[in-house]
C-alpha cells in the first residue's frame, strides 16, 4: 500500500508542484479570510477547469464549512478547502471488482482508452483474475496492433478480428470466448468516437446490446474515459455517452502533466458520474485508483 | 449546443435594457460579466479572459458607444472584432524551403499529429509537392504501423528505421532516403509528450539542431481546457514553434485554447484537422473561429438583433 501512494505521489508530482506554488502564493500573502481570499481561491479552481459555476458552488461550501466550523485561521483554510473537494468527489459504493464482469471502454478519439485497457489488464491480472480483452475498434490505423501489444504486455488473451471488420461482431466473439473460458474480465476497446457523431454513438449502441444480450450471468460496466487536459466539454462527452449506455464511471487520464481535471466535479455533481481510475503516465503501471483526497491535493 | 451562446446571452442582458435609450457602465459591466463567463465556458485561459475583458470594457465604455442609439449591437460588435483581432486576422500559410523542406509536427499525447502527418501529405501532393512521412515516434505502442497503415491509405512513401533506433537518427537517414528518392518535403510525426517530460522535449530540440525543420507545429487538441497556455509556452519556448494546427473541430467544443495559444504564444494557427478522414483538414480561418468560441454563428444578424 505504501508504494501505491508514492507511485500516487510521484506520478502527481509534477502536477502538484506548479499549482500547489500558486496556491501557497495566495495563501502566503493573506492575513485574513476575506473575499479577495475567496475570490482568489475561486481562480484557481477555475485554472483547474472546475468551470465556473461549480468553483461558485464549491466555494459557497467552503465558506458555510469556514462559519459552521468558525475556522478564522488562514492556515487553516487549506484543509477545508481539501475537505470539500474530497466530499465532492467521495462515492457510496466503492467499485465492486468482484466476480466475472464485462467492461466496455469508450471515449472521444485520442483520450487514453487503449492504454488504460492495458494498465487495467495488468491490473486485473495481478490481482489474480483472468483477462480477455476484445479489440472492438476495428477503425484507427492499427489499433488492434496497438492494443495486442498491451495484450502482450500484460499478458493476457486478445479476441481480434481484421480491420475494418464489424466491432459488435468482435464483441460478440469476444463475450463467447469470455464465458467458455470461464473468464473473470472482459474489456472491450472501442474507437474513438465524438459524441456528436450519430452513426458512431449508434454503433456503440449496438454493441452495448450485443453485451447486453450475451453477457449472461456476469456484470456489465461502462467507463468513459477522460482526457485530463480537456476543458469543459468533457461535460457534454459524459452526458452524450450517458445517454447512449448507461455510464458505471470515469477513467481520468493524462493527470500527469500539468492540467489537473477539475471538469470532473461538475461531471460528479451534474450526472452523478465517479472517477474509478486515474491514468499517471504511459507505462503499465501508471494506473491508479481514483483516492478523492488525495485528488483533492492535486487541485489545491 | 451545450452552452447558451455569448450573443443570446447579451441579448438577453440587453433586452432589460430596452426602451433605456442610453446604457450606463453599470449596465457594461454586467455584459462585460457575461462576456466573461461565456469566454470562461469556452475553455479560454482565465488569464487571457481577464485582459481580454479588461480591453473590450475600456473600449465598450467609450461615449461613442453609451451614447450611440444602438449600444447592445455595439458591444457584441467590438467583442467580436476584439476577438477576431486577438485570433490573428488573415489565414496564415505555410513555408518552404528551396531544396528539401522538412515540417515538424509536435505534441501532447493523443493531440492527433499521426493522423495530422498524412493530412498534411496528401494536402501537400494535391498541391504537386512529394511529401515522404517518417516515423520518429519510437516509444508508443503500433505508432510506427500506425502511421505505415496511414501512408498506405493516401499511398504516400513512409519512412522508418524501426523503433530501436534514435528519433535524431531516424529524421536525419529520413533526409537521405528523401534526397535519394527525390522528395521534396519530409513530414516529421513525433511521438505525443509532455510539454514538461525534459529528456523527452530536448529529444525535439536534437532533431530541430539535426534537420532544420521549415515549419514546426504544434498540434493541439481543440477541446483542450486551461492548460493549454502552459503547453502552448512551454514547447514555444523550448523549441520556438512555427505555428499551430488545432483538431478535432468536428466535435461540439468551443475551442477556447486556439484563443489562448495564439495570446501567449503569437504564433500562428494554420490548419484545422475536421474529422478522422485524411482529407479532412482545412486552413484555419480566425475569423470563423472567433465566432465559434462566443457561440455566434451568424454575427452580423445577431448584431442587427441586439
Ligand atoms: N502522459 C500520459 N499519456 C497517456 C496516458 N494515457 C494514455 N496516454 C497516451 O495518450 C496517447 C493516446 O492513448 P490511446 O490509449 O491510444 O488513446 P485512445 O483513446 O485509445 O485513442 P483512439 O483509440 O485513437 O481514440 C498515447 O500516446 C498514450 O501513450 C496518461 O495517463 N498519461
Ligand atoms: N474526430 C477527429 N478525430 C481526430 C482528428 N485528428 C485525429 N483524430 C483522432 O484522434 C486520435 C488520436 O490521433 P493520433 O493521430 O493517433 O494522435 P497522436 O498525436 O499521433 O497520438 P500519440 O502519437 O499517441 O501522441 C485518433 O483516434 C485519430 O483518429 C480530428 O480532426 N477529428
Ligand atoms: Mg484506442
Ligand atoms: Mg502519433
Amino acid at each position: 500500500m505504501g508504494s501505491l501512494f508514492d507511485k500516487l505521489k510521484e506520478g502527481l508530482a509534477k502536477t502538484r508542484d506548479s499549482l500547489t506554488d500558486k496556491f501557497n502564493e495566495v495563501f502566503g500573502l493573506a492575513v485574513t479570510i476575506d473575499d479577495d481570499l475567496y475570490d482568489e481561491l475561486e481562480e484557481v479552481l477555475i485554472t483547474s477547469d472546475v468551470g465556473y459555476e461549480t468553483s461558485v458552488d464549491i466555494i459557497e461550501r467552503l465558506k458555510k464549512k469556514v462559519r459552521t466550523e468558525h475556522i478564522s485561521d488562514v492556515a487553516l483554510l487549506k484543509d477545508a478547502m481539501r475537505d470539500v473537494l474530497a466530499e465532492y468527489m467521495e462515492s457510496e459504493e466503492p467499485f465492486d471488482t468482484t466476480g466475472p464482469m464485462v467492461i466496455l471502454v469508450i471515449g472521444v478519439n485520442g483520450v487514453g482508452k487503449t492504454t488504460s485497457i492495458g494498465k487495467l489488464a495488468h491490473k486485473y491480472r495481478a490481482d489474480g483474475k483472468k483477462v480477455i480483452l476484445a479489440a472492438a475498434d476495428t477503425f484507427r490505423a492499427a489499433a488492434i496492433d496497438q492494443l495486442e501489444i498491451w495484450a502482450k504486455r500484460a499478458g493476457v488473451e486478445i479476441v481480434k478480428h481484421q480491420e475494418g471488420s464489424d466491432p459488435a461482431a468482435v464483441v460478440f466473439d469476444a463475450v463467447q470466448a469470455f464465458k467458455a473460458r470461464k473468464a473473470d474480465v472482459l474489456i472491450c476497446d472501442t474507437a474513438g468516437r465524438l459524441h456528436n457523431k450519430k452513426n458512431l454513438m449508434n454503433e456503440l449502441e449496438k454493441i452495448n446490446r450485443v453485451i447486453d444480450r450475451e453477457i449472461g450471468d456476469a456484470r456489465k460496466y461502462s467507463m468513459i474515459v477522460l482526457d485530463g487536459t480537456t476543458g469543459q466539454n468533457a461535460i457534454v462527452q459524459a452526458r452524450e455517452f450517458k445517454s447512449v449506455t448507461n455510464l458505471d464511471g470515469i477513467i481520468l487520464t493524462k493527470l500527469d502533466g500539468t492540467a489537473k481535471g477539475g471538469v470532473v466535479f461538475s461531471i460528479k455533481q451534474t450526472l452523478d458520474l465517479p472517477v474509478l481510475y486515474i491514468g499517471v503516465g504511459e507505462g503499465i503501471d501508471d494506473l491508479q485508483e481514483f483516492d478523492p483526497k488525495a485528488f483533492a491535493q492535486v487541485v489545491i | 449546443m451545450a452552452f447558451d451562446g455569448l450573443a443570446e446571452r447579451l441579448q438577453e442582458t440587453f433586452k432589460k435594457l430596452r426602451g433605456k435609450g442610453k446604457l450606463t457602465e453599470k449596465d457594461i459591466k454586467d455584459a462585460m460579466r457575461e462576456v466573461r463567463l461565456a469566454l470562461l465556458e469556452a475553455d479560454v485561459n482565465f488569464k487571457v479572459v481577464k485582459s481580454f475583458v479588461a480591453k473590450v470594457s475600456e473600449k465598450a465604455m467609450g461615449t461613442e458607444v453609451l451614447e450611440s442609439l444602438t449600444p447592445g449591437q455595439q458591444v457584441v460588435k467590438i467583442v467580436h472584432d476584439e476577438l477576431a483581432a486577438l485570433m490573428g486576422g488573415a489565414e496564415a500559410k505555410l513555408n518552404f524551403d528551396p531544396s528539401i523542406t522538412v515540417f515538424m509536427l509536435v505534441g501532447l499525447q493523443g493531440a492527433g499529429k499521426t493522423t495530422m502527418a498524412g493530412k498534411l501529405a496528401l494536402y501537400l501532393r494535391k498541391r504537386n509537392r512529394k511529401p515522404l512521412l517518417a516515423a520518429c515516434d519510437i516509444y508508443r505502442p503500433a505508432a510506427i504501423k500506425q502511421l505505415q497503415v496511414v501512408g498506405k491509405q493516401i499511398d504516400i512513401p513512409v519512412f522508418t528505421l524501426g523503433d530501436k533506433t534514435n528519433p535524431v537518427d531516424i529524421a536525419k537517414a529520413a533526409m537521405e532516403h528523401a534526397r535519394k528518392e527525390g522528395r521534396d518535403v519530409v513530414i516529421l510525426d513525433t511521438a505525443g509528450r509532455l510539454h514538461i517530460d525534459e529528456a523527452l522535449m530536448l529529444e525535439l530540440k536534437n532533431i530541430k539542431a539535426a534537420v532544420n525543420p521549415r515549419e514546426i507545429l504544434l498540434v493541439v487538441d481543440s477541446m483542450t481546457g486551461q492548460d493549454a497556455v502552459n503547453v502552448a509556452e512551454n514547447f514555444n519556448t523550448i523549441l520556438d514553434i512555427s505555428g499551430v494546427i488545432v483538431t478535432k473541430l468536428d466535435g461540439d467544443t468551443r475551442g477556447g485554447a486556439a484563443l489562448s495559444i495564439r495570446e501567449v504564444t503569437g504564433k500562428p494557427i494554420k490548419f484545422s484537422g475536421t474529422g478522422e478522414k485524411m482529407s479532412d483538414i482545412e486552413v484555419f480561418h480566425p475569423e470563423r473561429m472567433a465566432g465559434r468560441i462566443l457561440g455566434m454563428g451568424d454575427v452580423m444578424s445577431l448584431i442587427e438583433k441586439a
